[in-house]
């Protein structure tokens, strides 16, 4: 099973300019640790102090926010396509 | 028509490490990812941005512009903003309110509605960082002042949009010559793709890469009500909610006028007002939450249907902190709101401003605001824009004979009223 994961620019710069890769993990909580191993600069970033994603941090799965679909329960399926956004972006009144 | 604009020194700043970043396109800090805001030299503007210099200024927002973040040499041509702030008697009288007034950006020049305040400030700053195309994810009344304002800048302009969007906010963005793209999808899904081409396209999006700049110009709304009221603050404000940007840059106005001195300090109440099928922020302030749940919005107010709010978290405490409240209203109880508005006070606004005026008439009820306080409620937007909303409440009657008699008989079948009104007429 594989995830594809993207990343926007901002994070590229902990990532030797990597926009996307795969993943095998089965879950947000995989994906993190995924994360921890093989880009430990970006975990930094995206991470707080307690170990959890930083509230600042939005994760669609095929578009639809993952907090849609059961956040940190939801199980990834094969095929997945995982963007991380800085939940700043937009906004009106 | 062209104004001299100079502001005090201005930098971009993360509210939550407090790192600064000089003046960039960039929304969020690099850092830790919270949002950027804009911070000014508070001090430099004493003895410059005082009520005489203010009153001196251009019967618009740069009378302003020394605490707005412009950059150096802008010169402002379009007398955006200074709406009439209206004492509402009537309205009052219906909802139990002795000291309501209405802040009436419905409107607001050029495009009827509070945008353009936004876009003013975040075009300026488009032009000062070189960027040639603008754009924005809008539901309607952003991409219409996007799309006018670039006009005069000579950008160019490509707006997006949730494909079910009202048809004349569309045309109201198209008539402007802009390129207008129809997603399929909803604002939360539009937002989203704006992001991810801010990142591969050197485009300004004023409410992405611009977006601390643009939201600055929503202070100009406080300004505004506190110098209209005679350079003192309301009791309570009533402000929509969609991102949850305008109702905390109205207070970051009203402190800055306190700091200043050119306004008594006093506590001021906010209150947030937004539709129950998309109602993110009064949920979470309802519920004492420091964060927001996301919905799936499903309501006529679609100018207010953010599901996922940026600035909904700071809101939801922000409120709080004030001893102010949020409420959420229904389509029906949106739909009464814009004709209680229209009928006590001659405004006609659109399912946003129905929003504010039902929450305002609930709050009263529930005597969360008590009658005689200063209350402002703020209208957004103008009922023009979403007439659709109100498809089915009015009937085409039908057409009647050019015949006094005609008349007569056919006011007395609408409500019987013919014999008083021709009474007076004939000076009885």
């Amino acid at each position: 099973m594989s995830i594809k994961v993207t990343l926007p620019t901002a994070f590229t710069r902990h990532t030797d300019g990597k926009k996307q890769f795969d993943s095998a993990a089965e879950n947000l909580s995989g994906l993190l640790t995924d994360i921890d191993q093989s880009f430990p600069a970006l975990a930094t970033q995206i991470k707080g102090d307690d170990g959890k994603l930083r509230k600042f941090i939005n994760i669609y799965v095929n578009d639809e926010d993952i907090r849609f679909l059961g956040g940190e329960t939801y199980a990834f399926q094969d095929g997945d396509e995982v963007m991380l956004i800085p939940s700043i972006a937009g906004g009106r009144c | 028509m062209s104004y001299s604009c100079s502001a005090v020194a201005y930098e971009l700043k993360c509210n939550e490490c407090g790192k600064l970043y000089g003046n960039q396109p960039l929304s969020a800090c690099p850092d830790c990812l919270a949002p950027l805001e804009v911070t000014y030299d508070l001090d430099a503007a004493r003895g410059v941005f005082t009520r005489e210099a203010i009153a001196k200024g251009p019967a618009n927002i740069w009378r302003y512009a020394t605490l707005l973040p412009l950059p150096k040499g802008f010169e402002p041509e379009l007398p955006v903003g200074f709406t009439p702030l209206l004492r509402a008697k009537r309205l009052g009288q219906r909802i139990g309110a002795n000291n309501l007034y209405i802040k009436n950006d419905a409107v607001c020049f050029p495009t009827l509605s509070f945008k353009d305040r936004v876009v003013s400030v975040a075009l300026a700053n488009a032009q000062g960082f070189g960027f040639k195309t603008v754009g924005c994810s809008s539901t309607g009344n952003l991409a219409n002042s996007v799309s006018a304002q670039a006009v005069r800048l000579g950008l160019k302009a490509c707006v997006l949009v949730p494909a079910d969007l009202e048809p004349a906010k569309i045309l109201n963005s198209q008539v402007y010559g802009a390129r207008l793209v129809r997603i399929d999808g909803n604002y939360d899904h539009v937002n989203r793709l704006c992001t991810l081409i801010a990142d591969e396209y050197n485009w300004g999006f004023v409410n992405v890469n611009l977006r601390p700049y643009y939201a600055e110009g929503s202070k100009t709304v406080g300004y505004e009500i506190a110098e209209q009221l005679g350079w003192k603050l309301p009791d309570n404000v009533v402000v929509p909610m969609a991102g949850g940007s305008l109702i905390r840059k109205i207070r970051k106005a009203f402190n800055e006028l306190i700091y200043l001195g050119l306004v008594e300090e006093k506590p001021v109440r906010f209150f947030g007002a937004q539709a129950t099928g998309c109602s993110p922020i009064s949920h979470s302030v309802k519920e004492g939450w420091d964060y927001i749940e996301p919905q799936r919005p499903n309501t006529i107010a679609r100018s207010l249907a953010i599901g996922n709010p940026a600035d909904g978290p700071a809101a939801s405490k922000m409120i709080r902190e004030t001893g102010g409240w949020a409420e959420d209203v229904s389509d029906v109880e949106i739909v009464s709101g814009i004709q209680e508005l229209a009928e006590t006070e001659g405004i006609f606004t659109e399912t946003a401003g129905g929003v504010t005026t039902a929450v305002t008439a609930k709050l009263f009820a529930e005597g969360r605001i008590s009658p005689d306080e200063i209350t402002v409620s703020v209208i957004t937007g103008n009922g023009l824009k979403t007439t659709d909303a109100l498809v089915g409440h009015y009937q085409q009657e039908r057409a009647v004979k050019p015949r006094l008699a005609e008349f007569d008989a056919y006011l007395r079948e609408l409500d019987g009223a013919a014999e008083p009104e021709l009474a007076v007429a004939g000076g009885n």
